[in-house]
């Protein structure tokens, strides 16, 4: 299958950057997006030529690395799944694929497709954490969590931190990633010790860092490779007027 | 071989810990604070060991290659984490998962460091829930658990199919919070490239910015590695494709030795290659084995789909070689019979390269739900990669390699022959023998990270308190970073035409093919010569674009393979040095009449630690000679 | 911003019933209703509440909306194909649209005053039907109460979001009456436009 790459080229941060066109002649439909572009790197090296940098690690779509915006989409047109699985069998032969970094504020480009997204770490230094030293803790059964409440905090904590929502929100906001771990706390005994510290300290550095408003449009929940839910975001809401 | 003290303590097996812990020098708190600590690795060990020394009052430098913390390959481990809580009542004790732990890795490993393993299990558990991660529940609130291969007892922990991604998060989130009170300071984007030792200590670290490229010294008191294995070896693994073993590389050739190289775990069940371009292997957690059942078909070169074979035409291999433990045998037991299977054309697929992993009879005992509930992630990633729906047909998996239970040699105290050195989780050897059962590295990760270090280590930083910090201006910081720089120059002017993750890819066959899942002397000397012939090839041939002072993936790729090509001739040396074949070291010269690995007790009981005797020079070995005074030394038997 | 929002939300069918009674022909009750509210000390209050809604909604959503565009300094050349709740992409401008209506509103007395449109100033129900028999004041009318319906589709779901009320069953019975709602009011206050022009 024959593709004609549009990649986002930018030597470093301070660069101004541009898209470059890469023609690809033979993709195999088995292939995954990452290695599409490893190929495109092998023969970019083996002529000379700076190859396009990238975030990746994993390549099963659980370390949260890999990140980019293909035709519109961050990590793809395929729901729920990360660059690294997606597979090449979904693009048409002869498609235009336009590869971009994320854009927003708070993420500045550090080379081609990498951006910087220590934002992010900011935000859970802030606060994402229940305060227990090692060894202080009782034992696992003394703390009973209803299954439910169990299984949603799981289904929140599920995040991998990509940047997808921020990618994907026409305001740049990271409410989803933020509510993800507030939720997870906040639906569990343990965090509910210190859930109004918590919500607060990060909605703080939320805004701090330089993310934009939740419009409540629902971009990060249909982008999330993960699949979490805005209900998130209301419960970070509620959380947030709670702790008041 | 007055050079490896284990430093086990005196004492009955069960209160070597304790005895330990008790007597172990301790440094007070106010002095706690002059003392600079470097951990390389933000793992369930790295992030562990830095937030509880963090918590302690040491001062800590934290580094990761990654963007983030929470991008440590800890992150994908799938299936769980093991404790002997014994919640099930199942007759499960701190005794029993050490014994498993024992018999799983084929004698092979030290009984004092496996009891405390399994002693402070436990503890983990514990410490994880407090820490807020969602392990699975029961309705009545309590912990779930399920089983693992190579035991008959239900102890395993479990988040879904994402345990190591809910526990590396935990041991993130404590992370954070010693980054937030200022005890930990955290230098991301960085890779170590050299250790620097000053009168014999471990002293500090030359690591490279991986974003400007700047070159930087760091001193502390003591340094610890949990840098993970380096399965990677194999070019295709289960491992993150940035894994490497260069930081314990380095520590190697500064001094540490390196332990039991051969034995890497080859896992089971794992999504089979499906194009050359494939950069990695996903695994398929081994907790599938719970439900699934794995099968071939009776008759040879059956290319039928699977949902068309009779029941009487389908061979469970395992249930029926090894009746007791069935589909849930140990890795290696697995992995092997896999490979006979399919290496006598009973394979499935277009390769014959995979076997089946059906749950026809599960969803019909139990419905899809709950199967849903088990697996759900494991089966969309599945259909994602394959597209074929493992709720209707079977899963087609083949082996992997994946976790090295060899790395660097290490003591009671988790010490490397270098003092001041320590190495923690996958990056040490000492647990997990010959093989390593499953769900027990998230287990052993978090203890030594979160338990054991933090304690072990003020044995030695008591005597470092008079030491002032540690200055990196010294000769040995200069000649570090001169070597670094050098060595990163030279890479980059070779100037040949070939990429750096071409060389990876072909030591990857090489190592595959000769030094994999089996193993014989011929095919291991031929492998020795391939492998130089290959880093002859990788010195006058490699390509690194760019320059050195700027964001340079490629740059980073060849560095972390020119070491491979080292370790890759130690790993084969120390296969041929074993005469014997022991968990996932397996010597085809070295089998019983059917087929099972062939212990030499009398000659191999012993961990060989390699000390590196300068460039070209061959390895020298040391061995350790291991002591069983708990339990009696058996033929491992899962029949 | 939501509550704001929502305050705004309960007065509009408070608005909307006071116009119907434009349908009648005896101009008695609209003129009563008038001025019941113009003199009713506890709708005075509410008055004042109302333009403090008004003033909130519109400073804050403004703010809001530069430091989204602020957050976001480089857009994608790829554009968005995030499958989203359409209107919500245009709040901004929907918003925009009902203020420059809200602006044409408060000022129509002036176009009396200007003599653009027949009537005495203080005499609101023969004003509005005047206004109304002017063609291009009630196009204009039409499109931004058109307009306004799509603003408050997003809006009333979003409000409930913001507030933290999302629930299993009732997110989406919220869901159902906010595309009720945001066309049945606007509906309501379209017809009298079109119902004076078919009378006529």
């Amino acid at each position: 299958m024959k593709l004609t790459l549009k990649i986002w080229r930018q030597k470093n941060a301070k660069s101004k950057g541009n898209f470059e066109t890469y023609q690809m002649d033979s993709v195999s439909p088995e292939m995954a997006f990452l290695e599409m572009l490893d190929s495109l790197n092998k023969r970019l090296v083996e002529a000379d030529k700076d190859p396009v940098a990238f975030d990746h690690d994993c390549r099963e779509g659980i370390c949260g690395s890999c990140g980019m915006y293909i035709n519109g989409h961050p990590h793809g047109p395929v729901p729920a799944i990360t660059t690294c699985h997606l597979s090449m069998r979904f693009f048409k032969d002869g498609e235009t694929v336009w590869i971009e970094p994320w854009r927003a504020k708070p993420f500045p480009v550090i080379k081609d497709l990498i951006v910087d997204r220590t934002a992010f770490d900011k935000i859970q230094t802030a606060g994402g954490y229940i305060s227990i030293n090692t060894g202080a803790a009782p034992d696992a059964n003394n703390i009973p969590v209803n299954k439910q409440n169990s299984d949603k905090a799981f289904d929140s904590a599920v995040c991998i931190g990509c940047g997808a929502c921020v990618a994907a929100c026409k305001n740049a906001s990271a409410m989803l990633f933020v509510s993800a771990k507030v939720s997870q706390f906040a639906l569990l005994p343990q965090g509910r010790i210190e859930a109004k510290e918590r919500v607060k300290a990060m909605v703080d550095m939320m805004d701090e860092v330089g993310f934009g408003n939740c419009s409540n449009t629902g971009a990060c929940e249909a982008e999330c490779p993960k699949e979490i839910k805005i209900s998130n975001i209301a419960r970070m809401n509620r959380e947030f007027f709670k702790a008041f | 071989m007055g050079k490896l003290i284990s430093k086990i303590p005196e004492g009955p097996l069960a209160q070597k810990w304790t005895k330990y812990k008790a007597s172990v020098k301790l440094v007070n708190p106010a002095n706690k604070k002059k003392l600079d600590i470097i951990i390389i690795g933000t793992g369930l060990s790295g992030a562990g060991a830095a937030s509880t020394l963090g918590e302690l009052g040491y001062n800590v430098k934290s580094f990761c290659y990654q963007d983030s913390p929470r991008r440590a390959h800890s992150v994908a481990a799938q299936g769980g984490i093991n404790a002997a809580k014994n919640y099930q009542n199942d007759g499960d004790s701190v005794y029993r998962l050490f014994y498993d732990m024992i018999k799983g890795g084929d004698y092979r490993a030290r009984e004092g460091n496996v009891y405390r393993a399994a002693e402070v299990s436990n503890q983990v558990i514990d410490h994880y829930t407090a820490l807020g991660v969602p392990f699975a529940r029961d309705y009545g609130g309590t912990l779930d658990t399920r089983s693992f291969g190579g035991v008959q007892v239900s102890r395993t922990f479990y988040s879904s199919g994402q345990t190591g991604q809910q526990c590396l998060l935990g041991a993130y989130s404590s992370l954070n919070r010693q980054i937030k009170k200022g005890n930990v300071t955290l230098y991301p984007r960085r890779e170590m490239l050299d250790l620097v030792v000053i009168d014999g200590k471990a002293r500090g670290i030359i690591a490279r910015n991986l974003i400007t490229g700047e070159i930087e010294r760091h001193s502390a008191h003591a340094v610890i590695l949990a840098t993970g294995g380096y399965g990677t070896i194999y070019y295709l693994s289960t491992l993150a494709v940035n894994s490497n073993p260069s930081a314990a590389w380095k520590a190697h050739k500064k001094g540490a030795f390196f332990a039991n190289p051969s034995f890497i775990q080859i896992h089971p069940t794992s999504i089979p290659q499906l194009n050359e371009f494939q950069s990695k292997l996903t695994l398929m957690s081994e907790s599938l084995r719970n439900d699934g059942r794995i099968w071939v078909p009776k008759a040879k070169g059956d290319k039928r789909p699977a949902n068309e074979i009779p029941e009487e035409e389908r061979d469970y291999y395992l249930e029926r070689r090894y009746p007791t433990f069935g589909n849930l045998v140990p890795r290696d037991v697995a992995s092997r019979a896999a490979k006979e299977r399919c290496d006598a054309g009973y394979g499935v697929g277009e390769t014959g390269l995979a076997v089946n992993l059906d749950f026809r009879d599960s969803i019909k005992k139990m419905g899809k739900k709950v199967i849903e509930n088990r697996y759900g992630n494991l089966f969309h990633m599945y259909k994602n990669i394959t597209g074929i729906d493992p709720y209707v047909e079977p899963m087609r998996i083949y082996p992997a390699g994946h976790y090295t239970m060899g790395g660097l040699w290490v003591d009671y105290e988790l010490m490397t022959t270098i003092p001041g050195l320590y190495a923690v989780g996958e990056a040490n050897f000492s647990d997990h023998g010959a093989n390593r059962l499953g769900a027990s590295s998230l287990m052993q990760a978090s203890g030594d990270g979160y338990f054991i270090l933090p304690v072990t280590i003020n044995n030695y930083l008591s005597d470092e308190i008079k030491v002032p910090k540690i200055t990196t201006d010294s000769p040995e910081f200069e000649a570090a970073e001169k070597e670094v720089v050098e060595r990163l120059n030279k890479l980059i002017s070779i100037k040949g035409k070939k990429s750096a993750g071409e060389f990876h890819k072909r030591l990857g066959k090489i190592m595959w093919d000769y030094c994999g899942m089996v193993r014989n002397e011929e095919g291991l000397k031929k492998a020795l010569v391939l492998i130089d012939e290959l880093r002859k090839e990788f010195w006058s041939d490699l390509n690194v674009p760019g320059t050195v002072n700027e964001v340079n993936q490629e740059l980073e790729k060849a560095g972390r393979i020119a070491d491979y090509f080292e370790v890759a001739e130690l790993l084969v040396t120390d296969a041929i040095n074993r005469k014997e074949s022991c968990g996932a070291h397996f010597r085809e010269e070295f089998q019983t009449p059917d087929g099972e690995a062939m212990r030499n007790d009398e000659e191999f009981c012993y961990v060989s630690a390699w000390e590196y005797a300068g460039e070209d020079q061959p390895h020298i070995l040391h061995k350790e000679e291991l002591h069983f005074e708990e339990v009696e030394m058996k033929v491992r038997s899962y029949k | 911003m939501a509550l704001a929002g929502l305050f705004l939300i309960t007065f509009l069918p408070v608005h909307l019933i006071i116009n119907l009674m434009l349908l009648k022909s005896d101009p008695a009750p609209f003129t009563a209703a008038a001025h019941f509210m113009a003199t009713f000390p506890i709708v005075r209050i509410f008055e004042v509440v109302l333009f403090a809604a008004i003033l909130i909604h519109i400073t804050y959503g403004i703010f809001l909306q530069i430091k989204n565009w602020l957050a976001r300094p480089v857009g994608y050349v790829s554009g968005s194909k995030a499958e989203t709740s359409f209107f919500s992409r245009f709040m901004i401008w929907t918003g925009s649209s009902v203020l420059i209506f809200l602006i044409l509103h408060f000022i129509n007395f002036y176009f009396v005053k200007l003599g653009l449109v027949k009537g005495n100033p203080e005499d609101f129900y023969n004003m509005a039907r005047n206004l109304f028999a002017v063609p291009a004041y009630s196009y204009i009318y039409l499109v931004c109460f058109a307009v306004l319906g799509f603003h408050l589709y997003h809006a009333f779901n979003s409000a409930f979001q913001t507030l933290g009320l999302n629930h299993r069953i009732w997110t989406p019975v919220v869901k159902i009456i906010a595309l009720f709602y945001s066309i049945v009011i606007p509906a309501g206050f379209a017809c009298i436009p079109v119902i004076l022009w078919i009378l006529r």
